[in-house]
């Protein structure tokens, strides 16, 4: 928190197009996931080291890494799926709105409400569009049709896919092309309104076209929602995010602003790595 | 908070509406902690059914011995249950088992791998998508059919060539036993050989040896443990068929190799004396688990050792 | 040099041995057409024989001594009844196993113990399980060699392939759906519920198929039971004593060396038995051609 102003300043000076929007950033924006001394071991492979991490509301955090770097785990331990793999052990801490995401009291359920997930392949259900949609929504007890209508839309629309789809809502998800069905899977989550949407490598499966139609929309939702993406394409972490981790060996290497970051690295691991020379 | 900018231009917002449910989520929390309780205890009804099975066999079972010393069960090579001085000997019924087991294998056995060998490395895609779901149908087809097949019609024809062959002998259901196991050793042995993988072929193929020679010096070597599973279960099955022999091998419980004779499997036994009036807690009664169970244990043994086989020697790619 | 030898005789011999190739080409197919041809025979001696006897009055009339007026009524109504307890306890029992198995069991002791267990249970022959029922539900329960005895032992007979069969279907459903699901806040019962077994069904349907045709067509556990030969009235209740149409075939055939004509009722028995399962076996192979896969 003592780093707002700082932040807030830079954040000013780099939107003064929009000194509204850049007042309320700054007014607005808190920690939402304060990680603090956080390991991670896959049975005996020590797969995140004393991870230490600050991210904002209302921002895109990138994390950027060459394979293996941990960066897909982390992004996973911050909804907790990464239990779905047997034989993990966790220390440190995770602070989600001021509450230790890591204590065994909470529940993963509630959490997962919160942080919605867009996967690396998109991965709809095998039901129609409609389905997909409601599914958020009914696990959770919502059963108006009449809500459930507008929830789909709504969501729909706010995963600029609406026009696309509208007509063929009771369609299988599968027929839609690979982009379509990664925009459902962001409208899927959005269906519950989450505060935080956690991004896998969303754009890993897909075309050139169908990524940029991927990362106008994140632009879009980073108004509303905390995105926070990994990725291993370079060049798309520097369109998108305001802030990027970059992380090496299941560690934090650095973590700046991400024109900084690009410009600027003040590690030479990132230098070597942003430059190409190896990853 | 900035998340009232998306719920605001809505009179219906969602994660409140979420929020409220959470309250009214007992039922779930119920289902969570109950259903998979609940799963456990189908699960177990599979334990219980091999419990029951154990407990059935064994229980009755031990009546029996305490009648007839359990070495002159396994020695006795005279099994007549209901004459004046009956004798338990089960050498006559193992005798029977085994010889039908034997001639089944015979068929099966050369049959099934030489089908194998075509439906792996001989024919195409195309064809082994006709020929293996049509092997499969002769596995489904019920073994009473067989029974009646082995008995109207195998052993007539068997008699008109080899007129010593009694109206129910041994030689019939044996024969007729080995068609029904063929797809078993055919489908295993396939699965096994084509699970060989295509390089190691294809090293031999490179030195020029024939699709034959790559077969038997390199395919059967490498998919060996799978194949003799597969007879281990087949014979397992042979061992454990009920009505084709019940029907065509009729009930005579001589001690004999002859394949003309009537001969009774431990199988057929079982039906008989079950199907007749054994009256409860007589030696004749009982017997039937003894011979039970003697049945189960081979059949076990035989499963196992399929499975050891296959573990055992599975070769490495 | 030997080695130079070798290679110039080389030529000749290769002729051979492809020829030797070719010829045991044909064997292998030969072999493999062998199985079919005896099926074949088997098929068109079964019409043969009973084709001329299967009319509308053999399906509906009642078990009688006179082949003339024999009919299977009874068999196929008892076979209907038994198929009522078998289908909705193994459906129950199998795919509530497979569930526990492949979602809820840790690797471990138990889960292993029950495989292992389960895996046995598929080889032990099927008259085993006709003690088995025998002593527990005939004379421990005391339901008699009623219409539930005969249920229950075939369905603990076909447990072990419907089990199988559910795992198999359980496992092929893609992790990524499951990772969706819990990734949306759902929990492990809701995401079985609502995406692990729906995408599942049409597997789990075609193995329940294949179980119930394997329990349709059983009958050493029945005559173990004590199935009646000769009943002439019509099963009405999970209560009643029956027969189903293995049994009718198997004492039919048995005394056809008595009256003739009883080996036609059998064949057309028989006939009956084998298009019931053919009927099941499409259905079975429509389910797995029409819902394979869509994701």
């Amino acid at each position: 928190m003592s780093t707002l102003t700082e932040k807030g300043i830079k954040i000013d000076l780099q939107t003064s197009q929009d000194d509204k929007e850049a007042l309320s950033q700054i007014k607005e924006k808190s920690v939402i996931y304060d990680t603090k001394n956080l390991d991670l071991w896959y049975g005996n492979s020590h797969a995140l080291k004393n991870i230490n991490l600050e991210i904002l509301e209302n921002e895109v955090t990138a994390i950027i890494g060459p394979s293996g770097c941990g960066k897909s785990t982390y992004i996973k331990t911050l909804n907790r799926m990464v239990e779905l793999v047997p034989g993990v052990s966790t220390s440190g801490s995770i602070s989600y709105k001021n509450k230790n995401i890591l204590d065994k009291s909470i529940k993963v359920e509630d959490l997962r409400t919160q942080v919605g997930m867009v996967f690396q392949k998109p991965n709809p259900f095998p039901k129609s569009i409609y389905e997909n949609i409601v599914y958020g929504p009914r696990i959770h007890g919502i059963k108006k049709k009449a809500i459930l209508d507008e929830i789909v839309e709504k969501s729909l629309r706010g995963a600029a896919i609406w026009d696309e789809v509208k007509d063929r809502l009771h369609q299988n998800a599968y027929g839609l092309s690979g982009g379509q069905q990664q925009r459902i899977c962001i409208a899927r989550c959005l269906a519950v309104e989450p505060d935080v949407i956690l991004m896998d490598e969303p754009t890993s499966a897909l075309d050139p076209i169908s990524t940029l139609k991927i990362e106008e929309l994140m632009k879009e939702l980073k108004k509303q929602y905390t995105i926070i993406i990994v990725t291993h394409n370079m060049q798309q972490a520097a369109r998108i995010s305001d802030k990027t981790v970059f992380m090496l060996n299941g560690e934090v290497v650095e973590f700046s602003e991400t024109d900084q970051l690009f410009s600027n690295p003040s590690d030479k691991r990132t230098e070597d790595y942003i430059t190409g020379r190896f990853g | 908070m900035t998340s009232h900018s998306k719920k605001e231009n809505n009179a219906v917002s969602v994660s409140e509406m979420i929020a409220q449910n959470k309250q009214k989520k007992s039922f779930h929390n119920f289902n969570e902690k109950s259903i998979p309780v609940f799963l456990f205890l189908l699960a177990s009804i599979t334990i219980l059914t091999t419990i029951g099975i154990l407990y059935t066999l064994i229980s009755e079972a031990i009546h029996f011995f305490m009648e007839v010393p359990i070495l002159d069960f396994f020695t006795g090579t005279e099994l007549k249950p209901l004459s004046q001085d009956p004798q338990f000997g089960i050498l006559p019924l193992l005798n029977g088992t085994l010889i039908s087991s034997i001639i089944a294998i015979l068929v099966a056995g050369p049959i099934g791998l030489m089908s194998a060998i075509y439906l792996s490395e001989y024919a195409s895609d195309k064809v082994r998508r006709v020929l293996k779901p049509l092997l499969e149908v002769l596995a489904g087809i019920p073994t009473i059919v067989y029974g009646f097949f082995a008995f109207t019609f195998v052993t007539p024809i068997i008699r008109a060539i080899w007129p010593q062959v009694e109206a129910t002998n041994i030689l019939s259901p044996g024969l007729v036993m080995g068609v029904m196991i063929i797809p078993m050793i055919a489908s295993l042995s396939e699965d096994a050989m084509s699970s060989v993988p295509n390089r190691i072929r294809e090293g031999s193929l490179a030195m020029g040896t024939t699709r034959l020679e790559t077969t038997f010096k390199v395919v059967i070597p490498a998919a060996l443990s799978g194949i003799i599973a597969s007879f281990v279960l087949a014979i397992s099955r042979a061992i454990g068929e009920t009505m084709i022999v019940t029907i065509a091998s009729g009930s005579s419980k001589n001690f004999t190799f002859d394949l003309t004779q009537s001969m009774q499997t431990m199988t057929a036994y079982i039906v008989e004396v079950s199907g007749g009036e054994a009256p409860a807690g007589s030696t004749l009664h009982y017997s039937l688990y003894a011979v039970a169970l003697t049945l189960f244990a081979f059949t076990l043994i035989m499963n196992l050792l399929a499975k050891y086989v296959s573990r055992k020697f599975r070769e490495e790619y | 040099m030997a080695k130079s030898q070798a290679v110039m005789r080389q030529p000749n011999k290769i002729n051979a041995r492809v020829r030797i190739n070719t010829f045991w080409k044909s064997i292998f197919f030969l072999s493999t057409l062998f199985g079919l041809f005896v099926l074949a025979i088997l098929i068109y001696r079964v019409v043969a024989d009973g084709m001329a006897w299967l009319d509308l009055s053999f399906l509906t009339s009642r078990l009688s001594t006179d082949p003339n007026t024999a009919g299977i009524s009874g068999a196929i109504l008892g076979t209907l009844w038994v198929m009522l307890v078998v289908i909705p306890v193994t459906l129950i029992v199998g795919v509530g196993t497979a569930i526990y198995l492949e979602m809820y069991a840790k690797k471990g002791f138990m889960k292993s113990i029950i495989e292992t267990n389960i895996a046995n249970l598929a080889g032990v022959p099927s008259i085993v399980y006709g003690l088995l029922g025998l002593t527990v539900f005939v004379r421990l329960m005391a339901f008699g060699n009623v219409v539930l005895a005969g249920g229950l032992t075939l369905s603990l007979l076909v447990l072990p392939i419907l089990v199988v069969s559910a795992q198999e279907a359980l496992r092929a459903v893609p992790g990524y759906l499951e990772e969706a699901s819990y990734g949306m806040g759902a929990t492990k019962w809701q995401t079985i519920r609502r995406i692990i077994l729906p995408a599942a069904i049409p597997s789990i349907l075609t193995g329940a198929i294949l179980a119930m045709s394997r329990a349709i067509g059983e009958t050493a556990p029945l005559t173990v039971l004590g199935i009646p030969a000769l009943l002439i009235p019509l099963p009405g209740g999970l209560f009643d004593t029956f027969t189903a149409l293995p049994m009718q075939i198997y004492y039919w055939t048995l005394d056809s060396s008595l009256v003739a004509e009883y080996a036609n009722l059998a064949a057309a028995t028989i006939i009956v038995l084998l298009v019931i399962l053919f009927i099941l076996n499409s259905i079975a192979i429509f389910i797995r051609n029409k819902y394979q896969q869509s994701y």
